[in-house]
């Protein structure tokens, strides 16, 4: 369980994430979104007035023009009837410097809100992110345990992605739209009750199209998801075992059976697109039909005189209606996306509130010197001597960091049902080798990680230097040990900075010298660049057992007084292990060091052997003693038996 | 880019041309129903007309815009399904080409790249070619038709857009080639920024361990900031755009009251025309909008087409060229001939060098050697998953690039050290060696391999169904899961990569024999950091820094090899 590889890509949650999933409580959602954008709320105060001014304008100048339609036209009509009468253009030029000022309230109005948007947007993704990425630093083993990495991956790509657009262009866009529509439908009122009218019915009429073409297409996007989901996960399966399919000319295989999925993607998407893509034209031409409409009516009250009609309103209210159905369209649009990324940020959210690793202890390592007269001293600076600075009811106590650890009477299962561990009890004295030997699954990776207490006992004892780890700070406690795992992670950046990791102060010299000791100096010194060659992430110009080297350079130049060697040797061939033998011993050196090994031969001179079977002890003792007894150690030594 | 969608637009371009037609007659009879307005206007109100040709042109305008509905909606449906046609011939190009990939080629490409590729890059294209068949005509065409029908009102009145219309054009273009690099940047940050999340996800329990969670936050932090601000850059620019189009399109407004409204005054103009030419000016300077976001939408999604371009365009290194279809590989047998190879084209830094040996059909031949010391790179060679730099691999008396690629990797087999287990059953995986295989086959297969024994105890037997990555199996159970696939394709060589690493000695021996029991006829190569695992071999290739530092039987280099005799002594030690 602990140690399954969990590719990002391979995982089935970065796709099922895809899926169009509803928020389970918007509002509460809603508001935590909003929560966030606290910070901002006098600006966002700003950006409302801004939309206010920008939508106002548009619907003031367009109003407008119907003083100016029909000042022209009185002078028309003045001029025929009079032929004496001059017509001056100076008569509209006032009513357009009005419109003007309107209309550069509207630009400036506009630009302010989108220029504001930016910063609270921008803003508010980086706090949220930053926040989802501190707590999920908090988060315990357990968690990544339960969630696969492309499932956590798609937290911080397709959800906050989808709340980027939420935030920067949908919530304007929702107050935008709601403000224009409100606005224009007011204006019209205000223009033509009668004419207003026929706007309802042509709002029913668009309004039921758009229910009809989004529950048509959101059950077709559903089908899509999961054709492309189907597709995606065929192409991640058969890239990643490329090599394989090319071993077993298998191509043509391949090949034929995507191409089976590839067309059930076509046609399903080819559904769902039609769908939603026809709402464009159809909600387009149902505002041209509105125009044409509004315009005979219009007309037709204008010829009979009905409801003070006149050339200026119907200019103004033909211009309302071609404006009407935008903000129709943008508010359905922006309904489903809004809906999707509150499902994103809910997702967000449950990843914040993972409940953090608990760390109640009060103990914290600390540096020290010897006093002359042989008591301890805490030290500012690095001085090579660890001690537990213990809390005591008058101040503190020192206890001298040593590497004696004790299990007692340990029993843990990573659910509460299934006992992984039964029962185990040892004791490592300061500076002793002890290594685990037993199948996969006896439990040997188990132990190493409740040390450490990436796990949680569930009874019994564990004490390092006689303190109870839980009463320990949990970073003091990860602090006194190094760990070099059999999945050795590097990351992007320079050998030298990926060394480093392990003591992030440590100098030049001392990187060299840790990868010395780890036998990693000569080929690290034949790459392209040496020391200052970039390394991808998975560490791929390098070979498994070069890795690894890296790995024990990094634990060495930690410098702890417990070190954990969970197969780190394993990919490393005997006889450089044989030649780093010298540099792994004077880096167990006054360790206590816990070693677990399929290959024997690397735990053959540790000070005591427990093997483990089904989360037992079975025999324990060192090399000598246990092959004595020809138990199951004995077999295992002979080949007899098997190590899964 | 555009290369790119007219050669995979095949099957569907006559779709693509029905959408971009559809989409401009919509135009056409959209832009027309202004231009009966302003006759309803003119004539109906202040004209002559009356009722009768209110209602008559009304008719007409309604007909009108039904029929501009139906081609919209036809357009929707010739354009969705030109695209989405796109997208599947271009997904399938990519996958066919990754298919024919050869090792080198892969190499080159991480296994997340080509996945993002094939999926969140099609989607894009996809987007780009849908908008490309109708948006990138449609508001061209409605610029071209409002300006015409303006113009027909208003000849004079229309010189207004040829001052706006520049400006608008100028300003959109400068906005679009300035925001592209400041928005290729800040992709650029959210990568790297991502990339992050990544690594510390997968490397949680070291990031732990070395309690580096601030370090790590404060890394993330750091970058996420330089995303804001990159994103902030680019936004900067791009939100000029919309504030300054509408300060075009009221201006525009205003002059044309100004321009018109003289008109009308001196007669040679009539009220309802400025009505309709407002109209035109507002779909015109929208249109002007529109051309300008997609421009903006197709040079970022240059980027994809770039990273789409760059796969298949890719040159397969390993082709069949000249290879004679007709020739299958005889026999076993093997033979290097001052072989070197390097991983990079121009043969820096030799990765193998000057390789000889000869290997008879059916011999067993084991190769020892240190980390890095391309025991891998060597035995790749032969079933020409690379080709050498210089010299020739020759098997079966012939050089491997003399047969097809599907001949000599039949004749050859191989078990990766990195091997794959498909989702599926455990037969069907098996299948994978020989589609025809029958379950004796498949079962004596898996008795060679000693893997029958620990398929029988699952309870679905050979039904068990493998995750992906063949989860559910312990590592010494899939090797030899990976064994028996290999021998079901009946071989004339196998190659043994460390294959039995995670296998016990014991079970490790049995595997040995059967092979020297019941295949004696095939040649067998097996690469092993176990002294034992080769030690009972006909002769032991000893490999040293790409060379092969020795050759013989155990009993000949434990006399002559000072590193065999190493390698043996740092596995002995201690045995009582």
């Amino acid at each position: 369980m602990a140690k399954k590889g969990k590719g990002p890509m391979s995982a089935p949650g970065g796709r099922d994430a895809n899926k169009f999933r509803r928020p389970k409580n918007t509002k509460a959602t809603l508001l935590r979104v909003f929560s966030y954008m606290n910070e901002y709320r006098a600006r966002m105060f700003l950006v409302v007035l801004g939309i206010v001014l920008s939508a106002g304008s548009n619907v003031f100048g367009t109003y407008m023009l119907k003083p100016v339609m029909n000042t022209l036209k009185e002078m028309v009509d003045l001029a025929a009837a009079d032929a004496s009468y001059t017509p001056h253009i100076e008569n509209i030029v006032g009513y357009l410097v009005i419109m003007g000022l309107g209309y550069l309230v509207g630009v400036f109005g506009q630009y302010m809100y989108s220029r504001i948007m930016i910063d609270v947007s921008t803003g508010t993704l980086y706090k949220l992110r930053v926040d989802a990425f501190k707590c999920m630093q908090r988060l315990p083993i357990k968690y990544f345990d339960t969630h696969s990495n492309g499932e956590i991956m798609s937290r911080y790509t397709n959800d906050i992605d989808s709340m980027r657009e939420l935030i920067s262009q949908g919530i304007p866009q929702l107050i935008n739209s709601t403000i224009r529509l409100t606005s224009i439908f007011v204006m019209m009122i205000i223009i033509s009750p009668l004419l207003t009218l026929l706007t309802l019915v042509m709002l029913g009429i668009m309004l039921g199209v758009v229910k009809l073409l989004t529950s048509k297409s959101r059950l077709f996007f559903r089908r899509r998801q999961q054709a492309l989901g189907a597709v995606n996960g065929y192409i991640e399966e058969m890239v990643e075992g490329q090599k394989v399919v090319k071993i077993f000319c298998h191509e043509d295989a391949v090949k034929g059976d995507f191409d089976e999925l590839n067309e059930d993607v076509r046609k399903a998407s080819l559904a769902a697109n039609t769908w939603a893509i026809v709402m464009m034209p159809i909600m387009g031409n149902l505002s041209h039909l509105h125009y044409a409409a509004t315009g005979v009516v219009g007309s037709i009250l204008a010829i009979n005189a009905i409801g003070n009609m006149d050339i200026g309103s119907l200019t103004t209210f033909l211009q309302y209606t071609r404006n009407f159905s935008m903000p129709i369209t943008q508010l359905s649009q922006q309904f489903n996306s809004a809906m999707s990324a509150l499902a994103g940020a809910e997702r967000v959210f449950e990843l914040m509130d993972g409940e953090p690793e608990p760390d109640e202890g009060d103990v914290t390592l600390v540096d020290v010197v010897w006093n002359e007269d042989g008591s301890l001293k805490e030290s500012e600076s690095r001085t090579g001597i660890w001690a537990w600075k213990v809390p005591t009811q008058d101040g503190f106590e020192l206890v001298k960091v040593r590497g004696d650890v004790r299990l007692e009477h340990v029993t843990f299962g990573y659910e509460e049902e299934k006992t992984v561990l039964h029962d185990i009890s040892l004791y490592a004295k300061p500076g002793q080798k002890i290594a685990f030997v037993g199948s996969t699954g006896a439990g040997k990776t188990t132990i190493t990680n409740l040390l450490n207490r990436f796990y949680d006992i569930q009874s019994g004892e564990i004490t390092f230097d006689g303190i109870s780890i839980k009463r320990i700070k949990k970073a003091d406690l990860r602090r006194s040990l190094s760990m070099v795992l059999q999945d050795t992670h590097l990351f992007t950046g320079t050998v030298m900075e990926n060394i480093r990791y392990g003591k992030l102060d440590a100098t030049d010299e001392e990187v060299i010298a840790a990868a010395k000791l780890a036998n990693a100096h000569y080929f690290i010194t034949h790459l392209p660049q040496g020391y200052n060659t970039i390394l991808p992430a998975d560490g791929a110009n390098l070979s498994q057992g070069q890795r690894q080297l890296i790995a024990i350079a990094r634990a060495a130049v930690a410098d702890p007084p417990i070190l954990i060697l969970d197969e780190a040797t394993s990919s490393i061939d005997t006889r450089t292990e044989l030649h780093i033998e010298r540099g792994m011993d004077s880096l167990m050196q006054g360790r206590t060091v816990f070693v677990i090994a399929h290959r024997l031969s690397t735990v053959r001179n540790s000070n005591a052997i427990m093997v483990l079977e089904h989360g037992r002890i079975i025999e324990r003792g060192d090399h000598d003693e246990l092959i004595r007894q020809q138990g199951k150690y004995y077999q295992l030594y002979m080949g007899i038996f098997e190590l899964s | 880019m555009l290369k790119l969608f007219f050669r995979y637009s095949k099957g569907y371009r006559f779709r693509a041309v029905m959408a971009s037609l559809t989409i401009a007659l919509e135009v056409v009879f959209e832009v027309l129903i202004p231009f009966v307005l302003k006759d309803v206007i003119n004539e109906g109100i202040f004209g002559e007309g009356g009722m009768q040709l209110v209602v008559e042109k009304g008719l007409l305008m309604i007909a009108l815009a039904c029929i501009s509905l139906l081609c919209g909606v036809l357009s929707g449906w010739f354009g969705v399904s030109a695209s989405t046609g796109f997208a599947t011939n271009l997904r399938q190009a990519i996958f066919h080409k990754i298919q024919d990939f050869s090792f080198a080629n892969i190499d080159k490409f991480s296994t997340a790249s080509l996945v993002t590729r094939s999926t969140t890059d099609v989607t894009n294209l996809q987007q780009t070619f849908m908008m490309g068949t109708r948006m990138l005509i449609r508001s061209p065409m409605m610029l071209v038709a409002s300006t015409i029908m303006a113009a027909t009102i208003s000849g004079d009145t229309s010189v207004i857009f040829a001052v706006t219309l520049p400006i608008m054009a100028v300003f959109m273009g400068l906005v679009a080639i300035k925001t592209y690099p400041r928005f290729k940047r800040m992709f650029e940050k959210y990568d790297t920024m991502n990339r992050q999340v990544q690594e510390s996800l997968i490397a949680v329990r070291i990031v732990k361990a070395f309690v580096r969670e601030d370090y790590e936050y404060q890394r993330y932090a750091f970058r996420a900031d330089e995303v804001r601000d990159a994103n902030v850059k680019a936004e900067k620019l791009l939100v000029l755009s919309g504030p300054m189009a509408n300060l075009i399109l009221y201006g525009s407004i205003i002059a044309t009251c100004l321009v018109a409204g003289n008109h009308i005054i001196a007669g040679d103009m009539l009220v309802g025309d400025m009505s309709s030419f407002i109209s035109y000016i507002a779909q015109i300077l929208t249109s002007v909008m529109m051309i300008t976001m997609i421009f903006v939408n197709i040079v970022m999604s240059r980027a994809s087409a770039a990273r789409i371009m760059e796969l298949l365009t890719e040159e397969i290194d390993i082709t069949d060229d000249k290879a004679d279809p007709n020739l299958k590989v005889p026999d076993g047998s093997i033979s290097f001939q001052n072989v070197s190879f390097s991983y990079s084209k121009d043969g820096g830094n030799l990765t193998l060098r000057n390789i000889n040996i000869d290997i008879k059909s059916g011999e067993t031949i084991g190769i020892i050697g240190g980390t890095g010391s391309s025991k891998t790179t060597f035995v790749q060679l032969i079933p020409r998953l690379y080709d050498v730099y210089d010299g020739i691999v020759k098997v079966g008396g012939r050089d491997v690039r003399e047969y097809t690629l599907k001949n000599i990797r039949d004749a050859v087999s191989m078990v990766l050290q990195k091997n794959v287990l498909f989702s599926g059953t455990i037969e069907e995986n098996l299948r994978w060696g020989d589609m025809e295989a029958d379950h004796d086959e498949i079962v004596s297969a898996c008795e060679s391999a000693q893997a029958s024994g620990f398929i029988s105890e699952f309870p679905d037997g050979y039904d068990t169904e493998l995750g992906q990555g063949g989860v559910n199996v312990s590592g010494g159970q899939k090797q030899r899961l990976c064994i028996a696939r290999a021998l079901l394709k009946h071989p004339k060589i196998i190659i043994l990569d460390d294959s039995t690493s995670a296998v016990d000695t014991a079970t490790d021996k049995k595997i040995r024999d059967a092979f020297k029991n019941e295949l004696s006829g095939i040649t067998t190569i097996i690469i092993a950091q176990r002294i034992t695992s080769v030690m009972d071999a006909d002769r032991i290739i000893v490999m040293h820094d790409g060379e092969i530092n020795a050759i013989g039987t155990h009993d000949e280099l434990m006399k002559t090899s000072d590193i065999y005799k190493e390698v043996f002594s740092s596995q002995q030690k201690g045995v009582a």
